[in-house]
């Protein structure tokens, strides 16, 4: 067993360590979506307001589908951004009222404003699990072919929307004037 | 000093048996935020694979729990989930795939095997065929360098040998 | 003024164990003798005012000091004294310094309990362990220091200690881990000045291996608490999740079990000089992992303080240098160590590098499991999760293995075995445990169950080649009592050891596989079966407590119509929070556990609620007691007492030699 044979712990330990330290900057907590690129999923359901809805209500140009909650703190941080959107008519804004009560949703709603083109009811959550949802806030960036692009996990603020919406959604903007 | 010594290892001894009484003793109470779900299954076995999937499926919201010890949430509508798709007659491979499809591989604290993965399935086994490895050497380098080496080898032992006889 | 006066405490021991990590090295590089002889009032120094240090802070608690952050923010005047005591340890900043104490509290130890070592080599010792020292302290300093104060408006109550932690298990379980965890800083301090002093000879292994063992003892009791206090804490009859945090004691454990077996080598024969020396570098390391992965925030876990880069880069930075800088210092200093001896290829020094290799394959293989989802975040940027169905598949096998060698080491005889000899003794041994094993379970459980078959077998095995071992030994003794008296503690030390696996392996592995659960909707006056016991829900009532409100469920238990006694769950919700809570009620057996857990309160008065039957569950910790019983007993062996005297009575006759020289 030669000399060199008792730096390999040493050298080993080193490559370890520019791991270990490569690995503190990632994020270990974002899931990423399994549904990007791919349609939504087919639903039937109802909006908070007790119309029914599906697919072929789904607006028609690029929009957020936004899930949130009553009992959510996040999501009344994002709120302001949200109504924001909304009222410039930068972009619709379509809800997902999730493992809430109709009522709590609409009290919500009444008291911070109404952001949303429609919220539609999933009162048990299993719309958000087919979304892949695991709580709110959520925002997904869906385009004029009902296919998701992009998710965002937690708070939608200006900055989220400047540095990772805007982008995300002027690539799609490009693209599909390429194919055009 | 003497005393001292005595002390410190009567000490260390208790240790241990206060731990003893402590752990078992009857009727200690807890804190914890556990959920109830009170599902019907039609007989053992869809209980059993009940228990084995929702141990098996980390809960997407939480640090670090399995679907069972998980409260509230998205993991309380995935146990939900479960028990449909095991009532209704799907098999644990569609419920996975079920699961995979909204959540990947995040959701299996069994990792699937793919090339990606394989350094971490086949690592153990590379390890101790490494550690095997580094045991022979261990063994070698002692039986070569050791100041008293007072085993022979064959070659060194039938030398030996002659030399014994040729005193004769 | 009081915190302040803390912080002042814990900038004192780092200047002194600044001096501490340098003077006595260079003194003892130099043969500076006065220098080399401040390594012991430095370290007691050191301790002094840390102690300081953690007094203070754990006065703030008391004293409801809600301006100093760290008591704001896990502290209430509503909480219990005991958990406001205890909440010292409640965060990241107040654990690190009870890390930091525990570090001076065994430098201590060595400083007192070292005068049978040369001087340069205590200077050596506690020079290391000094500039250990002086990191963690610069760390707090730094980046947590536990003293910062809230200005200019303090609140008026602090946000309150998780109810998690209001508990037993919260006040015995992080000082006993981080005991052992940090003992393991002896052994590694002890390799180092090894490595320095360029002594060639076992010697370090000599004086070592009490520290080694004690360390370890306690590093089992540290993790078998945790186990327990995870078990009654969570309430769903779990007692190891394999997680990130739990996972680095466990390899410091699996590297200082393989350490202890070495040190017991290197001791003896002089063989293994530096592997073992790596294998108390390992162990260490794996300590160092443990703070790393809890305070920098790599992994996503229930246990993991709040996470920060900054807090993580310092970390490793510590790490680089003390792993990275010992492992450079072995691969120079190493190679000089030669073996004593050679050795067979069947013989006890091979079966007890078979037990090293096993242990560190072991060890090496959490590791992965615990760091591999980084690795594959980094390279593919997706998520992936590993837990139990992981660790299992590759935990049980290696430990069956390490198992079936266990009963072959201790009959074997040092250089050279012979494969006939063993069998001889041990072939019998082994059909009978394969028998016990078989009919055993089959008999008692009724059905054919494999894991109660191979558990059983591999239990018997090991107490069965115990027995036939101490037979062997006291055979020629003329009265058996007398040659067991005759075996040393160190023997026994082994053999309650190994007994405590057998028990653990037994306790695991049927609880694992015969639990039972049930959760169900009950009115008051029914009742249900779990496994061969009845559980009657009897009745509820309101009950309130220092810091909370609730109810309580009272429940009658008994099997084939004998009444076993009454259990009685709650349901809380703690005021200052408003958060709702469960406490389970357990009725501990020896052969079995039984748990109700509450859920909620339904129509009618009716509760939901989780009945838990788990046969031989309280094995799994007993096996760890006996387990670091027989580690403790094994450092009391005379052997070490006998060294110290012959080496007192020799310093003796020294010095009266000079005294006569100098008159």
């Amino acid at each position: 067993m030669n000399r060199f044979n008792f730096f390999i712990p040493a050298i080993g330990f080193f490559v370890l360590a520019l791991i270990l330290w490569r690995g503190l900057y990632l994020d270990p907590k974002e899931l990423p979506s399994m549904l990007i690129d791919k349609p939504m999923p087919t639903f039937a359901l109802t909006t908070v307001d007790g119309n029914e809805i599906s697919n072929a209500d789904l607006p028609n140009s690029m929009f957020l589908l936004n899930v949130w909650g009553s009992y959510c703190l996040p999501c009344l941080i994002e709120h302001p951004t949200l109504m924001r959107l909304a009222e410039e008519g930068e972009i619709p804004v379509v809800g997902i009222n999730y493992r809430d009560k109709k009522q709590l949703a609409l009290d919500w709603l009444g008291d911070n404003g109404n952001p949303f083109a429609f919220s539609i009811l999933d009162e048990s959550g299993r719309f958000g699990i087919d979304l892949g949802v695991y709580g709110a806030p959520e925002t997904y960036l869906v385009d004029a072919d009902g296919v998701i692009r992009y998710r965002h996990v937690s708070v939608l603020d200006e900055n989220v929307w400047r540095q990772d919406f805007l982008p995300a959604i002027n690539k799609l903007q490009a693209e599909s004037n390429t194919q055009q | 000093m003497r005393i001292f010594h005595k002390f410190s290892w009567e000490f260390k001894v208790c240790r241990p048996i206060a731990a003893l009484l402590l752990i078992l003793s009857v009727s200690v109470m807890a804190t914890l935020n556990a959920q109830v779900d009170t599902f019907e299954f039609e007989n053992e076995e869809q209980q059993k694979r009940f228990r084995t999937l929702s141990n098996e499926l980390r809960c997407p919201m939480c640090q670090n729990t399995n679907l069972s010890g998980s409260t509230g949430g998205v993991a309380e509508d995935l146990r939900r989930e479960v028990h449909r798709m095991i009532v209704d007659g799907f098999s644990d491979t569609e419920i996975e795939k079920f699961m995979f499809d909204r959540y990947g591989d995040f959701i299996f604290y069994r990792p699937r095997l793919r090339a990606e993965t394989i350094l971490l399935w086949f690592g153990p086994i590379m390890f101790l065929l490494i550690g095997g490895y580094l045991a022979l050497g261990i063994w070698r380098r002692a039986s070569l360098s050791s100041v008293d080496s007072t085993s022979l080898d064959s070659e060194q032992a039938a030398q030996l040998q002659k030399l014994l006889r040729s005193k004769h | 003024m009081i915190p302040e006066l803390g912080q002042f405490s814990l900038i004192l021991a780092f200047c002194l164990s600044i001096l501490l990590g340098s003077i006595p090295l260079v003194g003892a590089a130099k043969g500076n003798q006065l220098w080399m002889s401040l390594a012991r009032p430095l370290t007691a120094g050191v301790f002094v005012f840390l102690a300081i240090s953690i007094l203070i802070l754990a006065y703030a608690f008391v004293a409801d000091d809600f301006s100093v952050q760290f008591v704001a923010q896990h502290s209430n005047t509503l909480l219990p004294t005991r958990y406001k005591m205890t909440a010292v340890w409640g965060g990241h900043e107040g654990s690190f310094l009870l890390w930091t104490f525990m570090l001076a509290g065994w430098m201590l130890a060595v400083s007192i309990y070292s005068k049978s070592m040369p001087i340069d080599f205590v200077a050596r010792v506690l020079g290391v362990l000094g500039i250990l020292c002086t990191a963690y302290i610069l760390f707090m300093l730094a980046t947590s220091n536990p003293f910062d104060r809230i200005v200019p408006l303090p609140p008026q109550d602090g946000a309150d200690l998780n109810s998690a932690l209001q508990d037993i298990g919260f006040i015995i379980h992080p000082p006993t881990l981080y005991m052992g965890y940090v003992g393991f800083s002896v052994v590694f301090a002890f390799a180092i000045a090894a490595l320095l002093s360029g002594r060639l000879d076992a010697a370090w292994a000599r004086w070592s291996r009490p520290w080694a063992n004690v360390s370890w003892a306690i590093l089992t009791i540290g993790i078998a608490l945790g186990s327990w206090w995870a078990y009654y804490e969570l309430g769903w009859g779990g007692w190891w999740a394999w997680d990130p945090v739990e996972n680095p004691p466990l390899i410091t454990w699996l590297f200082g079990t393989a350490l202890i077996h070495s040190l017991a080598v290197t001791e003896k024969r002089g063989v293994f000089k530096s592997w073992t020396v790596l294998l108390a570098i390992l162990a260490f390391s794996g300590s160092l992992l443990g703070t790393f992965i809890t305070r920098s925030g790599l992994l996503t876990s229930v246990h993991a303080f709040a996470s920060d880069p900054s807090r993580g880069v310092f970390i490793l930075g510590i790490l680089g240098l003390a792993i990275g800088g010992s492992l450079i210092l072995f691969a120079f200093r190493a190679p000089l160590m030669k073996s004593n001896f050679g050795f067979d290829l069947v013989s006890r020094e091979i079966f007890l590098l078979t037990n090293n290799v096993i242990l560190v394959v072991a060890a090496a293989s959490v590791f992965l499991g615990t760091l591999f989802p980084m690795f594959y975040q980094a390279i593919t940027d997706d998520l992936i999760s590993i837990g139990p169905p992981y660790f299992n598949a590759i935990f049980i096998p290696l430990m069956s293995l390490l198992v079936l060698v266990l009963g072959v080491g201790p009959m074997s005889r040092w250089k050279k075995t012979s494969v006939s000899y063993l069998i001889e003794q041990l072939g019998k041994v082994a059909l009978t445990s394969l028998a016990i094993g078989v009919v055993l379970p089959t008999i008692i459980l009724l059905q054919v169950s494999w894991v109660a078959i191979v558990a059983v077998t591999l239990a018997a095995w090991i107490v069965l080649s115990m027995l036939k071992d101490m037979a062997n030994k006291t055979a020629n003794k003329a009265a058996r009592l007398a040659g067991l008296r005759a075996l040393s503690l160190s023997y026994y030390g082994m053999q309650a050891a190994h007994f405590g696996m057998a028990l653990m392996l037994i306790g695991v592995a049927f609880t694992s596989e015969f639990s039972e659960e049930k959760s169900v909707l009950l009115a008051p006056g029914e009742s249900i079966d779990v496994g061969s016991y009845n559980f009657t829900f009897n009745d509820t009532q309101a009950i309130t407590g220092p810091n909370y409100v609730g109810t309580q469920a009272d429940f009658s238990v008994s099997k084939n119509g004998n009444e076993l006694g009454n259990l009685n769950p709650e349901r809380r919700i703690y005021l200052a929070t408003g958060t709702p809570s469960t406490e389970m009620a357990i009725d501990a057996g020896f052969l079995r556990d039984l748990f109700v857990t509450l859920g909620e309160e339904k129509e009618n008065s009716a509760w939901t609620m989780t009945i838990y039957v788990k046969p031989f569950i309280r094995w799994i910790w007993l096996g760890a007691i006996f387990m670091a019983f027989g580690g403790t007993v094994a450092a009391g062996d005379k052997r070490y007492r006998r060294v110290r005297e012959r080496y007192l009575k020799r310093e003796e006759q020294a010095l009266a030699t000079n005294l006569q020289v100098a008159s």
